[in-house]
């Protein structure tokens, strides 16, 4: 296959998150942050190139937001390019690797950032249609793709 | 204010639990999921309890399914592209039909009045009308094909063979046979919703229609038939159905579905924000301009999104409702 976006810029993936004395203390309760969040889908492998979502600042920490209270995380993502095609593919890792991962409490957002991609409304929509994306991860072929992308490598 | 009382959870199936119907006869009721399962549902004393499990019916989630009006037949939709038609002509239920057709996975199924008529939808953008022909015989009478997406809810009109669809394409639309030649055609087209109409409800005359939507609102619509005494301009002899009233502001995410009960005349609604929202009709309302109004909101009535509610048939008052959670749970209305 042809790759849409043959040179897609390459950013250096953040340090590693420190953890505060408190964060080991069991007694203290820790709630959800966008930098928890962002750990869980920062190293989904993007499906044209052997590089993480990190690293081509598709996903980043500051475009994600946590409301703890209401139990609703958003996560906006940045195609490489306006009319890459994989967008929606894209999108389902992020869904599907939060819907595994996160406790069920939450809801989840996952939509394209404002203005970053040609069909970002339909994209959008169809992230937003929970049966859809339950009949896709139905969908065999769709399912092996999505976990590849989610596989956790070069870590 | 009224109060929405919780009578029973029922944790049976695993996994999302995507419908469930009353019999006719509001003694019973089936339910359906991602587990592939239809399950049977009776009252035992005070307890409902799974009388019955079907469990070999469909490969994939199983997203809906109705009972026929005589209550002898169970059909039920699914992703895996077909439609079961279940019944216990020998005992037990059996699955004595599978409707094929649809390319992809059929979102919902609905008997008409008669029993006569079956109708299904699907991602494939089409309606489908089947007539029940012989003995356990179906033969597909229409192929719609009026939407430009993905097609989410069927029902049929309470007294008259209309039937209505609603769809990922924002709209509405209602369609019935043209007696001249039999074929079915769609007659109005429903618009004013932003976004995806996810379930649609009858009153019980059939002159009003209820919509929820994934723009967090719900629409009430009204019939006018032509020479309305109003004066709303009709077309081609054919009833118009306008938008009277459009209920927001109470909903917070996506509404899945919504019952408009013929006993009491109560709308209930099942949210993506965990409610259960049941809404009346102010009393001095104007019948062409009504006001809605919630009369009672039970939050984190489920856990997780609550994807469908039905009131009974029979028992005033006496709702189901189900869940991502996996839970069905059985409610109790008191004005």
């Amino acid at each position: 296959m042809e790759l849409e976006n043959i040179n897609p810029n390459i950013y250096k993936k953040i340090n590693d998150r420190p953890v505060l004395p408190e964060e080991e203390d069991d007694d203290v309760e820790d709630e959800f942050d966008s930098r928890e969040v962002f750990d869980l889908i920062r190293s989904i492998n993007d499906p044209e190139h052997p590089l993480t979502l990190e690293e081509l600042h598709v996903v980043e920490n500051s475009l994600i937001t946590v409301d703890n209270k209401n139990n609703i995380v958003k996560v906006l993502y940045t195609p490489t390019i306006p009319h890459c095609s994989m967008a929606t593919l894209i999108g389902l890792s992020i869904r599907v690797k939060l819907l595994r991962c996160l406790p069920p409490r939450f809801k989840v957002n996952v939509e394209i950032t404002p203005g970053t991609h040609a069909s970002e409304h339909s994209v959008n929509k169809q992230l937003a249609d929970k049966e859809r994306v339950a009949a896709a991860l139905e969908n065999t072929h769709l399912i092996k793709v999505i976990n590849q992308c989610i596989a956790m490598k070069g870590l | 204010m009224g109060k929405l009382d919780l009578c029973e959870t029922l944790s049976k199936h695993v996994g999302r639990v995507w419908n469930v119907a009353w019999h006719p006869k509001g003694d019973a009721f089936a339910s359906c999921g991602e587990d592939k399962t239809i399950r049977i549902w009776a009252k035992e004393g005070n307890k409902w309890v799974n009388k019955i499990v079907l469990a070999d019916g469909h490969k994939r989630t199983i997203r809906s399914v109705a009972w026929s009006p005589c209550g002898n037949y169970l059909a039920s939709a699914s992703f895996d592209a077909t439609t079961a038609i279940w019944d216990k002509k020998s005992g037990e239920f059996e699955c004595n039909a599978t409707l094929e057709g649809h390319e992809n996975e059929v979102k919902s199924v609905a008997w008409s009045k008669s029993g006569n008529l079956l109708a299904t939808c699907s991602r494939d953008k089409s309606v489908w009308v089947w007539e029940v022909a012989e003995e356990d015989e179906y033969e597909c009478a229409a192929v719609l094909n009026a939407h430009t997406q993905d097609v989410k809810k069927v029902i049929w009109h309470p007294n008259t063979d209309i039937l209505a669809s609603a769809s990922y394409d924002n709209t509405i639309k209602l369609f019935k046979e043209d007696p001249s030649d039999n074929d079915w055609v769609s007659v109005a087209t429903l618009t004013s919703h932003d976004s995806t109409v996810w379930s649609i409800a009858f009153d019980s005359s059939g002159t009003r229609l209820a919509s929820c939507s994934d723009d967090n609102t719900v629409k009430i619509w009204q019939e006018y038939a032509p020479n309305n005494p109003e004066g709303v301009p009709t077309v081609d002899n054919e009833s118009t159905w306008k938008c009277v009233s459009t209920i927001s502001g109470y909903h917070t995410r996506t509404i899945y579905d919504i019952s408009w009960c013929h006993l009491t005349g109560l709308i209930v609604t099942a949210c993506a924000d965990d409610t259960i929202r049941i809404l009346k009709e102010d009393q001095e309302s104007d019948r062409n301009a009504p006001n809605f109004s919630c009369v009672s909101s039970t939050e984190r009535s489920h856990s997780q999104d609550v994807n469908c509610v039905a009131w009974n048939p029979v028992v005033s008052g006496l709702l189901a409702s189900c869940s991502d959670d996996g839970n069905i749970k059985l409610w109790s209305y008191m004005e």
